[in-house]
């Protein structure tokens, strides 16, 4: 931590030079927004221990050191915009407003879940807040955020949808019918790719025959924007001016959020595919640990205001899981409840 | 013919629907390949892009399977998307939006959300274009729970499955048999609906039940008449809806019948038939069979581009006579 460096007049001096983004939000938003980061991050390492521990089953697609992306792009979102997220969608899920006590039922498989424990990690959605959900296939979400954009459109509405979905993904033919469509339409549309260098265990170079993901939106004639997805002002600040575009009727955006996954790609994974000196890296340039030096370097922040945030997100952990342990399981004979609509 | 029923095609009959569908609901519009001013691949569509504009008949790109994704997500926001198929056969591209997407949204988020979508499949065989556009796929959606299936035989169903398809919150998808555009029939003005899941008995009949579905059902209705001459009484039903399936409507026929005869165009073997044939094995009307069950389907190969061998290919009228004699006569 930084916490050595915040004296007053350095943080002055730096905020002469605020970052734009600095000042559309307030010392309110950047709290909100680190709170969240720390949610994600502990939201996912006590699921991971409930996973080892043996309460939760199936798989599960962590998402940590990408946190920065996710709250980071949906800064801009009220709960009138949409999102589609993707099998690594639980920082999707928390950027975007969830109660982790409701994820951390589902995942629990619990009837108090989002889901009512229909869904699990891979299916999360709080439709409420204007999450469409997760998605078990490799670029599901993508033509479904379009045809969201284009019902916002037809209805009038001011709202944009956000998808969100890997590098793998943008080698799916999904991706590609998706964007010419946002494009030819002019729909109210993000697609943000988080690259985070791997689909499974096949690396971008080896998938990929572009360099940036960002490449291809030449392709549908729309802007493609290449951020540090682990610097959460680099890519809040994209994601505000896409939205921008996007409400103010100019079309979609193409958006290369390059990030890294420090776990592996799910519970199987033995890291075959990469080194250790590559993970080791990029745990250095932590999401969190460098948005909290940036923040308190401008003097936006406090130490001691950070160790709250620290503490207000282990008590909700804590109050998450018990809430999770406690909630029924459903009923067997309710397996085919909500195919139809009653 | 009452005053307010007029003869109408059965691609008319669609258009009408659709027409009346998209002035009722302003969430109602329609997406596909070539459905403006080309009017669609079948004239469906026609000129209604006159009428409502390039907004609610929407032109797509030729992405099946964006596209779908895209009448999802619209879909799940508030709107109720026709989606058309130029062929049924590109419901292959696009399975994954059909199957794991539209199907599946409402379950997987615990009923918090439903999908009210319809697609329009035009299907089957017969026009000589061969084994990529005559298929009859309807089975392979049937089997997904999530999805209802519909195929209309008559022009005054095909209007009113198609209305209470778009009433429905759930995906509905039609199947419409390409030979059937053109078929006449009665078609009452205005709105009303052909309720989903609801077989019809066509034919009433005391020696063999056929249950048939699309153009087997005229099909059949042409082998009861000419068995009716032999002395052999046919009921024929339109089971009209493959999922939710009528089936103590099949097993109170077959009760009075005793004999089952099932008849469908898509491939014989895993498909409708088999589901009809255990509807009935599985029932109190078991008891009741004087005879096996038979299945006439399509061959066990891909549609033939040749008229003859695309004729073999699926059952003919000749085909469900002789069926319907070895049965009641066990004639060899
Ligand atoms: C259509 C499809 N193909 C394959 C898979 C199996 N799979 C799940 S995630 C994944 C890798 C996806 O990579 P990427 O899009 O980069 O997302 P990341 O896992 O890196 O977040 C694969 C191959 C799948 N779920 N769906
Ligand atoms: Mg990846």
């Amino acid at each position: 931590m930084a916490q050595s460096t915040t004296n007053k007049a350095a943080a002055s001096a730096h905020a002469a030079n605020l970052p734009d983004i600095y000042r559309r939000l307030s010392a309110d938003d950047l709290r909100e927004a680190l709170r969240k980061m720390h949610l994600i991050r502990r939201f996912e390492e006590s699921a991971e221990e409930s996973y080892m521990r043996g309460l939760i089953h199936g798989t599960m697609h962590l998402s940590i050191g990408q946190e920065a992306s996710a709250v980071g792009i949906c800064m801009p979102l009220s709960d009138a915009d949409y999102i589609t997220s993707t099998h690594r969608g639980h920082g999707h899920c928390i950027g975007k407003g969830a109660e982790v006590k409701k994820m951390l039922a589902e995942f629990f498989g619990k009837e108090d879940g989002y889901c009512r424990g229909r869904g699990g990690s891979m299916h999360i959605a709080d439709v409420s807040k204007g999450n469409l959900g997760a998605n078990g296939i490799v670029g599901g979400g993508i033509p479904i955020a379009v045809g969201a954009a284009l019902s916002m459109k037809k209805q009038g509405k001011d709202s944009v949808v956000v998808s969100f979905f890997g590098d793998g993904a943008n080698n799916e033919g999904a991706f590609h019918e998706a964007l010419n469509m946002a494009a030819v339409w002019k729909l109210p549309v993000v697609f943000v790719c988080e690259n985070n260098g791997y689909g499974m265990s096949t690396s971008t170079k080896r998938s990929t025959a572009v360099p940036n993901i960002a490449d291809r939106a030449s392709a549908y004639a729309m802007p493609g924007v290449i951020v540090d997805g682990n610097n959460f002002a680099e890519v809040a600040a994209a994601s505000f001016e896409a939205c921008d575009r996007a409400r103010r009727g100019e079309g979609p955006t193409l958006i290369e959020s390059k990030t890294y996954r420090i776990r592996g790609h799910s519970r199987s994974d033995r890291n075959r595919y990469r080194t250790k000196e590559e993970i080791e890296s990029w745990q250095a340039r932590d999401p969190i640990g460098i948005f909290e030096k940036e923040l308190t370097d401008l003097g936006l922040i406090t130490p001691e205001e950070i160790e709250k945030v620290r503490a207000e997100v282990e008590v909700e952990i804590a109050e998450g899981l018990e809430f999770a342990k406690a909630s029924p399981s459903p009923s067997p004979s309710d397996v085919t409840r909500y195919v139809y609509t009653d | 013919m009452d005053a307010n029923v007029r003869e109408l095609s059965y691609a008319q009959a669609i258009q009408e629907a659709m027409a009346i569908a998209m002035e009722q609901d302003e969430r109602v519009f329609l997406m596909g390949e070539d459905i403006g001013v080309y009017g669609g691949a079948f004239q469906v569509t026609g000129d209604l892009v006159h009428r409502f504009g390039e907004d609610r008949v929407m032109d797509t790109p030729i992405s099946e399977l964006g596209g779908a994704g895209v009448a999802v997500g619209a879909a799940l926001t508030g709107m109720r998307p026709i989606f058309e198929f130029q062929f049924s056969d590109f419901a292959t591209l696009a399975m994954e939006q059909i199957v794991n997407q539209a199907a599946k949204i409402r379950y997987m988020l615990g009923g918090n959300v439903s999908v009210p979508l319809v697609m329009r499949f035009p299907a089957g065989s017969g026009t000589g274009a061969a084994a990529q556009h005559s298929q009859s796929l309807e089975a392979w959606l049937a089997h997904v729970p999530g999805l209802k299936v519909v195929q209309p035989s008559t022009p005054h169903d095909a209007k009113g499955l198609l209305l209470a398809a778009v009433a429905d919150p759930d995906p509905v998808m039609i199947f419409e048999h390409k030979l059937l555009y053109k078929m006449k029939g009665p078609v009452p003005e205005g709105y009303y609906t052909v309720p989903i899941g609801k077989a019809e008995t066509r034919r009433q009949g005391r020696d063999l039940t056929i249950v048939a579905t699309a153009i087997m059902v005229h099909k059949s209705l042409d082998a009861a008449a000419q068995l009716a001459e032999e002395g052999i009484d046919v009921e024929v039903i339109d089971l009209r809806s493959l999922r939710p399936m009528d089936t103590p409507a099949i097993i109170e026929s077959v009760k009075k019948t005793s004999r089952l005869l099932c008849v469908y165009e898509g491939v014989k073997t895993l498909g409708i038939g088999a589901e009809v044939s255990a509807a009935i094995a599985e029932s109190e009307a078991f008891d009741y069979l004087d005879a096996p069950v038979m299945r006439l389907g399509g061959a066990e190969s891909p549609l033939p581009y040749n008229p003859d061998l695309e004729k073999a290919a699926v059952p003919q009228v000749p085909d469900i006579v002789a069926a319907a004699r070895k049965l009641v006569r066990k004639e060899a």
